[in-house]
């Protein structure tokens, strides 16, 4: 059997904001099926690694492989950016984001959402894919709010669409930005659960939390970031009940 | 009834004339607007400042000097390039700019240029998640733009458009001086014909009037469809 091409791997990227490198270097591989966590204190660059696996911050270093295909990038006056494109825009329909401040598009009904990027992007015909919408939006229990605006919704039930809108493009990998970092506590249990779901399923998945819970029940691999750097990486058994460095030990400790 | 002197149906043409050079006008300056705005907000150095040299110019020269410096040098430098193409190979033809050209092309580059700052200023009001949301779906600029830019653009431009096409359709009387035959120009003939200026004036204002009025109604409607989602339809 032919090898099928890993998702998603990453190497060696770095990223500075002016003086301050912010990632000195990470990399990451995503297999088929593995969720990944991301956990770190803020500012320790675990959103911005995530941001430069779609490209919506430019790396200065490093390589990305999507799905097999490498990303060209090219040095321009401005710094590094991708030499094509048309290849980015190809590749960030393979992987889907959930924001943590959900950006649902405030001026479409939650339907309107999901459908758009399946229908413009995709080339889906729009009665295939408003079937698919009801199917997922029944999935993460928001069947009633179909026509609803994305500003007459809870954040919870916003995140639960955003989920929806990210399944609707049958991503190869979805990527977690904090995704329940802006909700109130008691609406945080909906969306880890339609997250426990679908890494049930089998979905390949990147994310980066602060609910240490999650990392430890749902993922495969644990990787605990310090100053744009991997202080600990590993299974969530050993990383998260048996932490080896100590800052590690002290990230986690306040918590339990 | 207002005795108009028999000046009604010409009075009539008149606000015709004015309606189509004020909408023609509004739709030259939207589109230089939005190109304006656009260039301004382009990382391209020469797009930015030959946009920011179109704005300043225009902002600060009075719109009654430059329809007058463009209607007339306009022809000026059209008699310029019809001489030449004469002397040169022999080209027998002569161009006179027509007032109503002139006019809409002045109109429509003086609001353009405010167009261009209102445009602008939406532009940076659409929130940037929304904007990263379509990127990360794969989404191409010229799509994110149009599915998403532009109308969450359209509900923060709306107020200042509505503001500049008011002052632009009041801008249309000005055209009366390079000799079109808008209702102003028409009231004012009729006011020394028949020396009742104030009846004449008050039926051009009321005019005026009824088309601001209709306009109101018009953008209260669009405001209404673009702000859907946020919950302000109401």
């Amino acid at each position: 059997m032919a090898a099928t091409p890993i998702p998603l791997e990453v190497r060696h990227i770095k990223k500075r904001f002016g003086d301050t490198e912010v990632l000195k270097g990470l990399s990451l591989q995503a297999h088929k099926g593995d969720v990944i966590t991301l956990i770190g204190a803020s500012g320790s660059g675990k959103s911005t690694f995530l941001r430069c696996m779609n490209l919506l911050e430019q790396p200065d270093e490093g390589d990305l492989i999507v799905h097999g295909e490498e990303i060209r990038f090219k040095t321009t006056r401005r710094g590094r950016e991708p030499a094509d494109w048309k290849q980015v825009v190809q590749m960030r329909a393979k992987l889907s984001m959930v924001f943590q401040s959900f950006n649902l598009w405030a001026h479409m009904t939650l339907l309107e959402n999901i459908i758009e990027a399946p229908i413009h992007v995709l080339g889906k015909s729009k009665k295939e894919a408003i079937e698919h919408a009801h199917a997922l939006l029944d999935r993460v229990g928001l069947t009633a709010r179909a026509d609803a605006y994305p500003a007459q919704m809870s954040g919870g039930q916003q995140q639960r669409g955003a989920i929806a809108r990210a399944l609707a493009m049958d991503p190869e990998v979805m990527l977690f930005d904090e995704p329940t970092s802006a909700l109130d506590p008691e609406l945080v249990g909906d969306v880890l659960k339609v997250m426990r779901d679908l890494a049930e399923e089998g979905r390949t998945m990147v994310v980066v939390t602060h609910e240490m819970s999650f990392a430890r029940d749902v993922s495969s691999q644990v990787i605990y970031l310090h100053e744009g750097m991997v202080e600990e990486a590993g299974p969530p058994g050993e990383m998260i009940d048996n932490p080896q460095s100590p800052r590690l030990q002290q990230f986690l400790a306040p918590k339990y | 009834m207002i005795d108009l002197h028999g000046y009604g149906p010409r009075l009539l043409e008149g606000a015709g004339v004015t309606l189509q050079l004020a909408l023609l006008s509004l739709l030259l300056a939207v589109v230089l607007g939005l190109i304006t705005a656009v260039a301004k907000m382009s990382r391209s150095w020469i797009a930015h400042r030959t946009a920011t040299l179109y704005t300043t110019v225009i902002r600060g020269v009075p719109d009654l000097v430059l329809m007058m410096l463009l209607f007339f040098g306009g022809q000026i430098g059209v008699n310029m390039i019809t001489d030449w193409l004469y002397y040169q190979f022999d080209i027998d033809i002569f161009i006179n700019i027509n007032e109503f050209v002139a006019g809409v092309v002045t109109i429509g580059l003086i609001f353009g240029a405010y167009m261009g700052e209102t445009f602008r200023g939406a532009f940076m009001a659409v929130d940037n998640g929304q904007i990263e949301a379509g990127k990360a779906y794969g989404m191409s600029s010229s799509l994110v733009f149009r599915r998403i830019r532009f109308p969450q653009m359209m509900r923060h431009a709306l107020p200042g458009l509505s503001n500049n096409w008011m002052v632009l359709l009041k801008t249309t009387a000005l055209v009366s001086v390079i000799g079109l035959a808008d209702m102003v120009r028409v009231a004012s003939e009729a006011s020394k014909a028949t020396r009742e200026p104030f009846l004449f004036m008050m039926v051009v204002a009321l005019i005026y009037l009824l088309i601001a009025s209709v306009s109101e109604w018009l953008f209260a409607r669009l405001q209404k469809r673009y702000s859907i989602g946020y919950g302000e339809e109401d």
